[in-house]
């Protein structure tokens, strides 16, 4: 095999070094080396943009940063808050964004619900329409919940899809669907696990990830 | 027909029928990064577009096309449309500074065998 | 303008814009429908006007309502208490009377 690959110039297909020379290599490998049609468009109205003082190749890496650094554990924090602490989950089902802030995360512009799952309500999320998501919190959503089979049949047999995800509700607990349609944004407040009740918030973070705040699971009672 | 009736948009999905939801996630890759951060410095930071615009612009693909595009060549599409739109970017610099790219890329390619 | 408070029962209409380029919230599938105003979430900008970059002309309140599941799917499967909360925008809805069954 002739050229041995990536080695010889790994830098070249991130064409943002061209801008700024002093720029760390990115950690994760970049494989979107394959310059596709909207990929060669991105470039050309990137470069237009920064040709025209519109932006420049620094505000774009600090955005690509500060979308990297919010990410579901910031959405553990604060359930694990809320469910060692009574007052505090008051705090953050009347006023989401104090109560957030409270932890050190600034929800930015993001008119946030906070969904409390209890003994008879499981609530779960979607946009139908788009893809809207609390990603001032939890950061970017996963691709199943952009999926046209998602947004498709979480409305309309929201308990068949929650199945699909290991998710058995109760007939006698409803099932609440919430279709972010315009300026609001939604996490979902789990139910804590039985059998969890004198664990540690640390202990409790770990347990808690993105799907359940979302809605299609729940947290998972620890296993013996 | 009954010409007294409201169209469904190919986007406006809720309830349709669809397949199993593939649970598979792909990392995202930097290209498609930079995509959405471009929308956020055009729509937070310089208030050049704002994000009903992309919304409306992605709504706009023709079925087929929104079917088969990616999540982010979406937004890719509509961002460029809405500045060709706005006048931010005229269409034969676009269509310049694409193929400049294209030429560069291809060379890129040949050089490394 | 505010024309309906929690509590208020409305149905969603089931016109304009129908379709691209034209831009709007609410969902096909809930035109028609009545439901129950959960909460008034608060004041913002059209998005119908938004969406042709015409930024703060143009005010409007936005709700969420809540619909019975089975009210809106002539085929729903699931539980009898099933409910479905969307956000919708005022003009969007008009007021009924009588007491949701």
């Amino acid at each position: 095999m002739i050229g041995g690959g990536k080695n010889d110039h790994d830098h070249d297909h991130d064409h943002l070094h061209q801008y700024d020379p002093g720029h760390q290599h990115p950690v994760q490998e970049d494989h979107d080396d394959t310059m596709t049609y909207y990929r060669v468009m991105e470039e050309a109205v990137r470069d237009l943009l920064i040709e025209k003082n519109f932006i420049n190749a620094e505000q774009i890496r600090d955005q690509i940063e500060k979308m990297d650094a919010r990410v579901p554990a910031n959405g553990a924090k604060v359930v694990a808050r809320a469910w060692t602490d009574k007052a505090y989950k008051k705090r953050l089902v009347s006023d989401p964004k104090s109560a957030i802030n409270e932890l050190g995360h600034d929800i930015g512009p993001m008119n946030l619900i906070v969904l409390e799952n209890t003994e008879s309500i499981h609530n779960v999320v979607v946009c139908t329409l788009c893809s809207c998501y609390p990603r001032w919190i939890l950061g970017l959503p996963p691709d199943w919940y952009k999926s046209r089979e998602y947004r498709s049949r979480v409305v309309r047999e929201p308990r068949a899809v929650l199945e699909e995800f290991g998710t058995m509700i109760n007939d006698s607990r409803e099932v609440r669907v919430h279709d972010s349609t315009a300026d609001m944004r939604y996490l979902v407040l789990p139910l804590q696990p039985n059998g969890t009740e004198n664990y540690t918030e640390a202990q409790l973070v770990n347990m808690i990830g993105r799907d359940a705040l979302i809605g299609v699971v729940e947290v998972a009672a620890p296993s013996r | 027909m009954d010409r007294d009736f409201t169209a469904r948009s190919n986007h406006d999905m809720g309830g349709m029928m669809a397949g199993a939801i593939n649970k598979d996630n792909h990392n995202y890759v930097l290209w498609e990064k930079r995509v959405d951060a471009m929308m956020m410095l055009l729509s937070n930071d310089l208030g050049i577009l704002t994000v009903d615009q992309l919304r409306k612009g992605i709504e706009s693909l023709p079925p087929d096309a929104y079917d088969k595009m990616t999540y982010y060549e979406r937004w890719m599409a509509s961002i460029a449309n809405s500045l060709l739109e706005s006048g931010v970017l005229t269409t034969e610099e676009l269509g310049v500074k694409m193929k400049e790219i294209e030429l560069k890329s291809a060379n890129s390619e040949e050089n490394s065998r | 303008m505010r024309r309906f408070d929690e509590g208020s029962m409305v149905k969603v209409k089931s016109y304009f814009p129908p379709s691209p380029p034209a831009h709007c919230r609410t969902p096909f599938y809930i035109r028609g429908c009545v439901g129950k105003i959960e909460r008034v979430c608060g004041v913002f900008d059209n998005p119908e006007e938004l969406a042709f970059g015409r930024v703060g002309v143009d005010k409007k309140t936005l709700y969420r309502v809540r619909f019975f599941q089975r009210d809106v799917w002539s085929d729903y499967k699931g539980s009898r208490s099933d409910k479905i909360d969307i956000e919708l925008y005022d003009f969007w809805l008009e007021k009924i009377e009588g007491d949701q069954k």
